[in-house]
């Protein structure tokens, strides 16, 4: 049975594309058939982290307006066979985007895959809701810190208000994944702690992502986090995640880099 | 407004019955008139919610159209007018209001068995069963609001009679909005942006430091508003 996936936050800049590549790459790793799709119109950047922006030809807004077949705008992915990206376009804005468009496309998209992840636009407007608007689960990326909390606080009162599940009286499934923590600077009380977190948005938590440096690298050179250094921090708290949403039982914890006797010996020469 | 219609056969029965109502007495500019009104709605929502409301047109003088206009610049207010006094009634098309006459003035009296009336019909309170989000707004001026859940930075809860939060408010929270001053607002965890009762406010920075993240009510007491920690 195929699953709409909504990668969401409201606040922008905390990882909501970065998580959509690494999930995605993480479910297709474990063998289902996984699209990810951009729906940052005018500002796409899924095609970058995913390494295919030099092989963007069609876009979700040609298939919404009828103009290219969906096999045409789907991109396969080079490194894993069950792995596609829709992506955005890139000189059009979200009023491009209509409600029956993006409900047939997204309704294709069921009948081809396993998983249809919509990488949302940060705020609330069109792409944001047009994005939520036909998921069956949400994952909500959350930093330790007051203004991405109450974001999204924000987007789940949407996702239970919004969304065609919620308007037919069903529910979204919705997750907490927080990234860039860092459990030190948690520790010293300079960031919120995940009790905090899931204290003020009541709602189950998927993962803990650490702060890695691993992640900019990764963007930097399009591959998905999991993909890119499989044994890192990130990657393995990403697997963990992928894993959960799959409905398998992993103990939470906030996965550290691992360090080797060499590294230990070798750790104060700065960088 | 007394009706009284003979009973001529068995069948048919007629009876009388005496409602008060509110007599609006337009003034010259109408235009300020309303504005008075608008003014009454905002301090109180709610006032003239299922009030029958008759109009006295004697101390202005107004052609057919500008009753028309003054009739639906009241319908747009949601005042329904039951009938009008105090004009020639060939001023009056067939879709207005009736002409009325022989009323009497009488004290108009928080009417107490009308709201026993509406306690049968309409519940009281409101009950939300999930938490209230960022953003989203509950508005209840019939009565009371309770929440199991918390309610959300950005939040806000708006309720004729108190407020009850089981959980944290760390939103806004105005009780006793239709002049209600013996509501209170209660909640588990007070880490609240600004509470209200019958229009009197403090926010964040006025309640006491020592009470945040602790149960609390707040109430008022004359003119100022108390917040005090619960049990």
């Amino acid at each position: 049975m195929s699953k709409v996936l909504v990668v969401t936050s409201g606040k922008g800049g905390v990882g909501k594309t970065t998580t959509t590549a690494a999930l995605g790459a993480a479910l297709a790793q474990r063998g289902d058939k996984v699209v990810v799709v951009d729906f940052d119109v005018g500002l796409r950047n899924l095609d970058l982290v995913m390494g295919a922006e030099r092989r963007v030809v069609f876009d979700l807004i040609n298939v919404v307006q009828g103009v290219a077949k969906l096999p045409q705008a789907l991109i396969k992915d080079k490194r894993l066979e069950n792995l596609w990206l829709l992506p955005a376009s890139q000189t059009r804005d979200k009023d491009a985007l209509t409600e029956e468009g993006v409900g047939k496309v997204i309704a294709d998209l069921r009948d081809r895959f396993d998983w249809v992840i919509c990488d949302s636009p940060a705020g609330i407007e069109r792409g944001a809701s047009m994005a939520m608007r036909f998921a069956d689960e949400a994952v909500i990326v959350t930093n330790p810190e007051v203004s991405s909390v109450r974001d999204s606080d924000r987007i789940i009162g949407m996702l239970d208000s919004k969304t065609v599940r919620a308007e037919k009286g069903e529910r979204v499934e919705k997750h907490i994944l927080i990234t860039r923590y860092d459990p030190s600077r948690a520790a010293r009380g300079e960031m919120l702690t995940i009790e905090d977190i899931l204290e003020i948005l009541a709602t189950p938590l998927l993962g803990i992502i650490p702060e890695s440096q691993d992640v900019l690298r990764a963007s930097n050179v399009g591959t998905p986090v999991t993909l890119s250094n499989a044994d890192g921090a990130p990657a393995r708290a990403y697997i963990d995640a992928a894993r959960r949403l799959c409905g398998e039982t992993v103990a939470m914890q906030v996965p550290t880099e691992r360090k080797g006797f060499m590294d230990r010996l070798l750790r104060r020469r700065a960088a | 407004m007394e009706a009284a219609a003979k009973v001529q056969r068995q069948m048919v029965r007629l009876r009388g019955r005496s409602y008060v109502a509110f007599v609006f007495v337009p003034t010259v500019p109408i235009l300020d008139w309303l504005q008075e009104i608008d003014a009454t709605i905002a301090r109180s929502p709610g006032f003239f919610a299922g009030r029958p409301v008759v109009i006295d047109l004697s101390s202005v003088d107004l052609s057919q159209s500008g009753i028309g206009h003054l009739l639906s610049s009241l319908q747009d207010r949601n005042i329904r007018v039951l009938g009008i006094e105090g004009v020639e009634e060939g001023r009056l098309t067939p879709s207005m209001p009736p002409l009325l006459s022989g009323g009497r003035s009488c004290v108009v009296e928080p009417s107490a068995p009308k709201k026993a009336e509406k306690a049968e019909t309409k519940p009281t309170s409101l009950l939300l069963d999930h938490p209230v989000r960022s953003g989203q707004t509950v508005i209840f001026p019939e009565g009371d609001v309770t929440i199991l859940g918390s309610v959300g930075s950005g939040a806000e809860i708006v309720a004729g009679g108190s407020i009850h939060v089981y959980g944290a408010l760390r939103g806004r929270a105005m009780a006793g909005v239709n002049g209600h001053t013996s509501a209170r607002i209660y909640c588990q965890k007070i880490e609240a942006e600004l509470l209200a009762i019958d229009g009197f406010y403090q926010t964040a920075d006025d309640i006491d430091a020592a009470l945040r993240g602790k149960p609390a009510q707040a109430w008022l007491q004359g003119n100022t508003m108390r917040i005090t920690a619960l049990n």
